[in-house]
């Protein structure tokens, strides 16, 4: 019973982690780069919330629906201004530029006169309840993160697998030339695929704000879900969240059982040991160049 | 405007390439030796830091820089070498001995984190070091009887065989001169044939390969060169702040160090030096001009991140050879003063292809 309690909030864990890396892996998929700044896209959106549902006083679905579209227009906006000047450029420029819109995102927060600097509770309507079963104790906040991980995960599968949109995004990141002799305006589907990511990272700073708190540094989190996104493979989705998954449980248990301090690292042993032994992850596609 | 005519490879490799470089560099030279009897102690610490830092994106420099391996976990072999320096000096061994043993351990340790290197390219290799950095962070924190966990370590003077540096004028000479000797080093070992298989290695590994280039190999040496050097760097570190704890070499340290080199210039050595003079001097800067702005944006605790994430966003943007491309074109435009047109320096643009086929 206890390894099972464990095991359920190792999960809950883990699809916040898991959330956060189908950011990484969207804008991978979509442009073949990475953000470091997704942690910190998370920590603006559950700003955002915070900010509709205390200081505005919206109904929890308008501020949560606020919080989301406010995302994803800002994720939009930040590729229009400060990642297409660079499209071209190394990858590298991408992740250093990545780590500075981190940065400022994390020092304009702190600007805020009132909210900036203190630590806030989200108030949702769930908080705090618990439901039994059995010998269980299952916490609402950690059983809601799971459910709309789920729906949210088998929407983005689809968006990939079945819509035109989503293949074209495909095709982009696998030769953005070839993309532009399809007719498929790259710049156009680069600048969805980041609104599409802020909006997932607002989703996942929504979920994460009640079971610790709304700060400024919460964003470093992010941290953690580089390793899920890298056990699960880089490309792909259901990886995304499976690798989350794997990170989470292991971060439980190790929490219960090992020594003290083997919790912290247990993310990243996981990942090194994964990147010695299959570096393209448990869902990577090993793609061989046709000749 | 001045032609070089070059009659001879030696020429061709000669460090420094004309009487001007002598000139300057010389003066350059004379300048840091005076300081410690020309400025007062504060302004001689910052000068300090900057050597130190200096060291260590030199390392950087040569693997990120010059091989084309991003580490974003650098801070963890400054750790090393520092833990290893205090451990080893308050043993009793003295400073030089301690020093090597401190640039080994950590040449030692970047060999290990080079090993995945091979078989990793781009995100991944930066994801490994960053896994590596945060298990580096946490052994310090709790392998207690050695570093002293949380509680932090305390650094001693360092003693040159019974010669104790007390004070901050000596300790700054010794890091001018260890930071001179390794700035050699790296110029030199650039003009050899290792630092231009490096260079090979950055620019293609592919046709590195087919020249002949062992990629295992110099992949690794790039490593644990450039980890031997964080390592120093982090011995003189460690002396100079004479108090060390395991969050000193965190993650954001790492970034620091990795934001030092992108805004000095990825790929000139030269970058190194400007990037520690960026980071050193940034805070000071900062801390002068926050009275004058309004309260909630100087008193911000996030202030200096907001100020860094711009600095580099704009360099990225607008100057992405760094802080050392900038003085290029400026050089360029004197040299050549009427001539210089708008194009000389333009970026060449590519369409991006995956890496995920190979």
């Amino acid at each position: 019973m206890l390894l099972l309690q464990l095991v359920i909030s190792g999960i809950a864990q883990g699809c916040i982690y898991g959330l956060i890396a189908l950011g990484f892996v969207l804008i991978y998929k979509g442009t073949e780069t990475v953000s470091f700044a997704q942690g910190d896209l998370m920590m603006l959106g559950a700003f955002g919330g915070l900010v509709c549902m205390t200081l505005l006083d919206f109904p929890f679905w308008l501020s949560v629906l606020c919080a989301i579209g406010g995302m994803g227009l800002f994720g939009f906006l930040v590729e229009r201004i400060v990642i297409r000047p660079i499209l071209g450029q190394p990858a590298f420029s991408i992740v250093m530029l990545t780590i500075g819109i981190g940065y400022v995102a994390r020092g304009l927060i702190t600007m805020i006169p009132v909210i900036g600097t203190e630590t806030h509770t989200l108030p949702v309507p769930y908080k705090d309840q618990i439901w039994k079963l059995g010998g269980l104790v299952l916490n609402v906040e950690q059983m809601v993160v799971i459910a709309v991980t789920a729906v949210l995960c088998a929407a983005l599968y689809a968006l990939f697998k079945y819509s035109k949109i989503g293949i074209a995004m495909q095709a982009s990141s696998q030769n953005q030339l070839a993309a532009y002799y399809m007719g498929i305006p790259v710049k156009r589907i680069n600048g969805l695929v980041w609104g599409l990511a802020a909006a997932v990272a607002a989703i996942a700073g929504l979920l994460l704000a009640p079971i610790t708190f709304v700060h400024a540094n919460m964003g470093f989190i992010g941290l953690k879900a580089f390793p899920a996104a890298v056990v699960g493979g880089f490309g792909s989705l259901p990886g995304a969240i499976v690798g989350g998954l794997v990170i989470g449980i292991v971060e439980s248990l190790a929490g219960f059982y090992a020594p003290e301090g083997v919790k912290d690292v247990a993310a990243y042993v996981v990942v090194l040991i994964m990147l010695m032994v299959k570096p393209n992850g448990l869902f990577g596609e090993r793609l061989r160049k046709k000749v | 405007m001045r032609f070089i005519f070059k009659t001879d490879y030696a020429q061709d490799i000669r460090l420094a390439k004309h009487g001007g470089h002598t000139f300057w560099y010389g003066l350059l030279l004379l300048c840091l030796v005076a300081a410690p009897w020309a400025i007062d102690e504060y302004w001689l610490a910052q000068l300090t830091f900057i050597l130190i830092y200096a060291v260590a994106g030199l390392g950087l420099m040569l693997l990120a820089g010059f091989t084309g391996l991003f580490s974003i976990g650098h801070a963890a072999f400054l750790g090393v070498g520092a833990y290893t320096q205090g451990v080893f000096t308050s043993m009793g061994l003295p400073f030089p001995i301690a020093l090597a043993l401190a640039a080994s351990m950590s040449a030692a340790v970047g060999v290990v984190v080079g090993l995945p290197a091979l078989r990793l390219k781009g995100i991944y290799l930066g994801i490994a070091t960053i896994a590596f950095g945060f298990i580096v962070e946490e052994v310090f924190a709790r392998w207690d009887t050695v570093t002293g966990g949380n509680k932090g370590m305390h650094i001693k003077s360092p003693d040159l065989f019974g010669w104790k540096l007390e004070s901050a004028g000596e300790f700054y000479l010794l890091c001018l001169v260890i930071t001179v000797a390794a700035t050699l080093g790296i110029l030199n070992l650039l003009r050899s044939s290792t630092g231009r298989a490096f260079v090979a290695i950055r620019d293609s590994e592919i046709s590195a390969q087919s020249m002949g280039i062992n990629l295992a190999q110099y992949k690794t040496l790039s490593f644990a060169i450039s980890a031997a050097l964080a390592g120093i760097a982090g011995a003189l570190y460690a002396h100079k702040l004479r108090f060390i704890s395991p969050d000193q070499f965190g993650i954001l340290h790492s970034i620091d160090l990795l934001l030092m080199v992108v805004i000095g210039g990825l790929g000139s050595v030269h970058g190194a030096f400007l990037g520690a003079v960026f980071l050193i001097s940034a805070p000071q800067i900062i801390g002068l001009t926050k009275g004058y702005l309004p309260n909630f944006i100087g008193q911000a605790p996030g202030l200096q991140g907001l100020v860094y994430g711009l600095v580099l966003i704009a360099f990225v943007l607008f100057e992405p050879m760094g802080m050392y491309g900038r003085w290029l074109k400026v050089r360029t435009y004197l040299q050549i003063f009427p001539f210089y047109r708008k194009g000389m320096f333009k970026r060449q643009k590519s369409f991006q292809k995956s890496d995920r086929l190979r």
